[in-house]
């Protein structure tokens, strides 16, 4: 089970609604996988670049932060908590520092994803907790993915929860389940590349950061998954620009799209797309098995 | 049998379909009440509005009462159904008409996986395109898809009919039993076991039935290749030994 959505918007107008929209996307998928939901939102651009963080504490946690970290890496940082997250802002060019620095100086903080755009929340609990947790529905976007998991591979954790981010502004969200991570978790830590949990599909989403590292446009990566992985998988992936969609050649895990021309969505099923607007005369189809869709603003 | 023009069948002149709004009542309402229907009742026309792609939409119905559903469902649409008739006015998610007995589904738009599962008996119409798996251990169902088929469809089929008026994906018949199969256009693959057939006056005769039947119209039986099983995995050859 688990169920998966993307919503990559083509009309600027929608963009206020985005948040909103996704989360209605989501809720509706709840009964296909209970213990955890997360969804990351590509916000607008700013002149600032954000690490999304994440605490069990974050009262403890988050107080006192921002000087803290302004002091370390000697630039301006702000903090917004929601919850247990929080988007830490500062310039994009000491984003790298500040992720280390948040390191250092909360070692139980955990670090969800990081880029000029992306801001991630994920938690154990039902999608409607979740993005009520997070303020999801007033969120501005130009797209977004989600995610409600039911577990097969690795604990029920936050970290276990989807959206998996392993680049910046990179996140991938799965339905299935990979057999061959493990050995390609071993040659991406050969590669340089770190992982947070034993998750297969931490595993992918490392796979497409490492393959876009390598000069892959977004298209070429998933393309790679075709070969490199094995096991069931549905893929949904955004990126700065981004928005991707690839099923393994065995297709079992279901998959419909839609798309108009104000926007390309994406669902576990077609429950998941009844309240888009204008979804009547949308173009609907079932995404075909091995074949990478993918579109770019 | 005769061809039925669907979506007005048991509908006797000044006699009101029976209205299930799902926007407003439960699944459970809908699905009970047609279990409920006694036989020989006179509530023979039903109609489903706002399905919203609701799984499990009039599943073992056992009356021969007319079902349109107004939009697309989500699984399982029709399942076990004996009898009915069901118009879905939109496309099926996954296992439409699964372990469908008798009766008859039409779905107008597209159907997902494994379209009529191991169906035993009744008609399944897609007048869209099916997805992958469409047939997969069919027991006795036909099935006339207007469209293309995905890949792995009627694996392990055992009776019945699958008619494709488009393509079909991969791996076609896997390990088929003594289903047949009709496509018009191209057969991607073959799967293990089966083969293309010669079409021979019966089987002519039997499409062109099944095509009347389904409503199909400009289209002729002699324009159709026959597949069906070499009938060489039924036993144990020793010759295969090594690859256990």
């Amino acid at each position: 089970m688990c169920g998966i959505v993307g919503l990559f918007l083509k009309d600027k107008s929608l963009e206020p609604q985005l948040g909103a929209m996704l989360s209605e996307m989501l809720i509706s998928l709840s009964d296909r996988g209970p213990d955890s939901a997360g969804i990351a939102i590509y916000g607008a651009p700013s002149s600032e670049a954000k690490i999304t963080i994440q605490s069990a504490k974050p009262e403890r946690d988050f107080r006192g932060l921002d000087a803290e970290l302004a002091k370390a890496i000697g630039a301006p940082v702000s903090i917004a908590a929601k919850s247990t997250h929080a988007v830490v802002r500062t310039m994009p060019a000491k984003i790298d520092e500040a992720r280390e620095a948040v390191q250092t100086l909360r070692p139980d903080v955990r670090i969800m994803g990081a880029g000029d755009v992306v801001e991630i929340y994920k938690e154990v609990g039902l999608p409607e907790a979740v993005v009520d947790r997070f303020g999801v529905r007033e969120m501005t976007g130009t797209h977004g993915i989600g995610h409600t998991r039911m577990a097969t591979e690795s604990a029920v954790t936050t970290m276990g929860a989807h959206p998996f981010s392993t680049g910046a502004d990179q996140c991938l969200v799965h339905n299935g389940s990979l057999s061959n991570h493990n050995n390609v978790r071993r040659e991406l830590i050969r590669e340089g590349m770190t992982f947070e949990t034993e998750n297969d599909t931490e595993v992918a989403a490392a796979y497409l950061s490492s393959q876009m590292a390598h000069g892959k446009n977004l298209g070429e990566a998933l393309e790679g998954t075709l070969s490199d992985l094995d096991g069931f998988f549905t893929f949904v992936v955004g990126t700065k620009n981004g928005f991707g969609v690839v099923r393994d050649p065995i297709a079992c895990k279901p998959a419909v799209m839609a798309e108009t021309d104000q926007y390309v969505a994406f669902g576990s099923e077609y429950r998941a797309l009844t309240k888009l607007p204008g979804i009547d005369n949308a173009k609907v189809w079932e995404p075909e098995p091995a074949t990478v869709y993918f579109w770019e603003h | 049998m005769p061809a039925i023009n669907l979506s007005k069948a048991a509908r006797e002149p000044g006699q009101a379909s029976r209205v299930f709004d799902l926007a407003e009542m439960s699944l459970r309402e809908l699905n009970q009440a047609l279990h409920d229907l006694a036989p020989g009742s006179n509530e023979t026309a039903w109609e489903v509005l706002h399905p919203r792609g609701s799984h499990s939409v009039a599943v073992g119905v056992d009356q021969p009462v007319a079902i349109d559903v107004r939009g697309s469902v989500g699984y399982y649409c029709g399942g076990m159904n004996d009898g009915g008739t069901i118009t879905v006015h939109g496309s099926a998610g996954p296992g439409v008409g699964e372990n469908m007995m008798s009766g008859q589904i039409v779905v107008k738009g597209d159907a997902s996986q494994y379209a009529g599962a191991t169906g035993r008996g009744g008609l399944l119409v897609i007048q869209g395109n099916a997805s992958s798996r469409c047939g997969i251990s069919m027991k006795g169902i036909d099935i006339v898809v207007h469209g293309n088929i995905g890949h792995m469809s009627a694996f392990m089929a055992q009776s019945g009919n699958l008619v494709v008026l488009g393509d079909a994906g991969d791996a076609l018949g896997d390990s088929i039993y003594e289903a047949r199969l009709f496509v018009r256009g191209k057969v991607e693959s073959l799967g293990a076991d089966c083969i293309a057939k010669e079409m021979r006056p019966e089987h002519l005769e039997l499409l062109q039935g099944l095509l009347d039947r389904a409503g199909v119209t400009g289209v002729k039986a002699a324009e159709f290749k026959r597949y069906g099983s070499a009938r060489t995995l039924y036993n144990f050859n020793i010759d295969n030994a090594d690859a256990y």
